[in-house]
């Protein structure tokens, strides 16, 4: 899933404080998955601007929906009918979904009210980490399954560096060396040789350095 | 010791080395600031007792005065740099560019590393690259030298002539793959190895033995790092602070158990004697002495270590 984690409230408030009617727009998907942008962290967020701008005398209208999804059209059309009632928008979805609801919606303010953090997974509720960051030219059937794009600080095809200490990544704050596990899950699998193999130069094209990236399948397209 | 191979470079290092002679590198850290002078004036210091000087890289991801320009001014000096390079600040663009920019001056050695991470140092803010890992620089080095092209398939003319070397930590975990990580560096074209600071003799000792039972030795110069303990206190530091660095705790207790004022004494001596003992390890062919900001003892570690004086490399 896309991880998020809460914006501090005090920045959505400078977003929003000059308007008069806010919907807060939550999201069904990832961000419910990691309690940042679900239908309960809308409900969480509305109560307390609503009591911040009560608290300041100020008259502010906040209302809230959750959509399905907010990369999809069909769900962020829900509120078509309805959006140009408000003078700003805060969308609880990762940054895909504020982008998308305002190409949508190009006259309507939509402000982010979450940090998208990376691509990750569940470790316990409430704690979240990176898998992937969608270099677009998957490398795990060579690394054990292991990524050490997103998982090794310096992103080393040929790790580990010298600062793998004990399991651990020498950034520190309990981060475990991708190449430890890579290396561990290798003779896990009776594979360590492959270690030994030099991996190629990374085509980085296919990466954010090739600039905004595009998937086209002509065979489901309509 | 019997001579490897004939040399593929003009480097004064690989000449000694080729000749079977135990060489000698020393480091120095280019200043946090643009007088020349200083890097210069250490580089005095040392420079009748090593065959070849290695510049860092903006060691600790702290902001120097850049390597490539140190090495021009030792290069000037007549003496001979080790361009060390890390791959954490420059794409494969910059990387192949200072290796033509080194070359254009006959710089004719580079150290391929991979960096410490940005966290460490003045800029915990910035980007990383890591276009390219220490591996692949490696292998970018020995292209464009024995091929003559650059990365992207072009042809360079006047290709650099440079003895490639890269960096090996025999206490490094995962302790397993150490062996193997120097294999693949030897594959990626490392002609020489300098190590990690040395201070767990039996654990080196034992991995040469691994490197021997591979036969790497026979394929790769491996110089032995050896940086002098000041005090008790970098002991100790050494010990529990950096990440890497395998410091036994006799060798701790011996720093601790002398007067202060004794201390960067036993510190030399225990540098020396490291060198005398490792000497006759088989597949150790020279020491790279890292005296952290004590360059000013090299030359005393190079004698009494047996190493002095150094061969001429016009008379090999």
């Amino acid at each position: 899933m896309i991880v998020a984690d809460r914006k501090p409230i005090e920045e959505i408030i400078e977003y929003i404080k000059d308007a008069n009617k806010v919907l807060i727009v939550g999201c069904n998907e990832c961000v419910t998955v990691c309690e940042a942008g679900g239908k309960k962290e809308v409900g969480v967020l509305a109560s307390a601007l609503r009591m911040y701008f009560m608290n300041q005398g100020k008259d502010i209208k906040i209302d809230e929906v959750t959509l399905e999804r907010q990369c999809d059209h069909e769900y962020l059309e829900e509120i078509r009918n309805i959006i140009d009632q408000y003078q700003a928008v805060v969308s609880l979805a990762c940054g895909v979904g504020v982008q998308f609801m305002s190409e949508k919606y190009f006259q309507t303010p939509v402000f982010p009210g979450v940090n998208t953090c990376f691509m990750g997974v569940t470790e316990e509720r409430g704690v979240w980490s990176e898998r992937c960051q969608g270099c677009g030219q998957c490398i795990l059937a060579t690394t054990g399954g292991i990524c050490p794009v997103s998982r090794c600080a310096k992103r080393l095809f040929n790790g580990p560096c010298g600062g793998s200490s004990k399991g651990m990544c020498e950034i520190g704050g309990e981060v475990p060396c991708a190449w430890q596990i890579i290396i561990d899950r290798l003779t896990a699998l009776g594979r360590l040789d492959d270690y030994e193999k030099l991996a190629p130069i990374k085509d980085w094209s296919k990466e954010r350095a090739g600039g905004p990236r595009k998937v086209v399948r002509e065979d489901v397209r309509q | 010791m019997n001579p490897m191979r004939t040399t593929r470079t003009d480097s004064k290092l690989e000449k000694i080395l080729a000749a079977g002679h135990l060489a000698v590198t020393s480091e120095c850290g280019p200043p946090r600031g643009s007088d020349a002078e200083l890097i210069k004036k250490k580089a005095d210091l040392i420079k009748n007792h090593v065959d070849a000087i290695n510049i860092t890289d903006n060691q600790t991801s702290v902001t120097r005065l850049c390597s490539l320009a140190s090495c021009i001014h030792l290069k000037l000096m007549g003496l001979e740099p080790v361009l060390q390079m890390v791959v954490r600040d420059r794409n494969r663009i910059a990387l192949q560019s200072d290796i033509l920019g080194a070359a254009s001056f006959d710089i004719r050695n580079m150290l391929c590393l991979s960096g410490d991470h940005q966290k460490f140092g003045d800029c915990p803010q910035g980007q990383n690259v890591f276009d390219l890992d220490s591996m692949q620089l490696l292998q970018t080095v020995r292209q464009m030298r024995d091929q003559g092209k650059f990365l992207g398939g072009d042809e360079i003319k006047r290709p650099p002539r440079i003895f490639a070397g890269a960096a090996a930590n025999p206490f490094a975990d995962p302790f397993d793959i150490r062996v193997r990580r120097l294999a693949k560096k030897v594959a990626a074209g490392a002609e020489f190895i300098q190590t990690q600071c040395i201070y767990n003799l039996d654990r080196f000792e034992e991995w040469m033995k691994q490197v021997r039972d591979r036969g790497l030795h026979e394929k790769v110069y491996i110089l032995a790092g050896l940086t002098p303990f000041k005090s008790a206190g970098m002991a100790k530091y050494m010990k529990n602070k950096v990440p890497g660095m395998d410091v036994p705790d006799e060798v701790v207790k011996r720093m601790a158990g002398v007067p202060k004022d004794k201390q960067a004494e036993e510190g030399l001596k225990i540098c020396i004697e490291s060198i005398q003992r490792l000497k006759e390890v088989e597949g150790v062919r020279g020491f790279h002495i890292m005296a952290i900001e004590w360059e000013e003892k090299v030359p005393e570690i190079v004698e009494k270590g047996g190493l002095y004086p150094r061969p001429d490399p016009a008379a090999l």
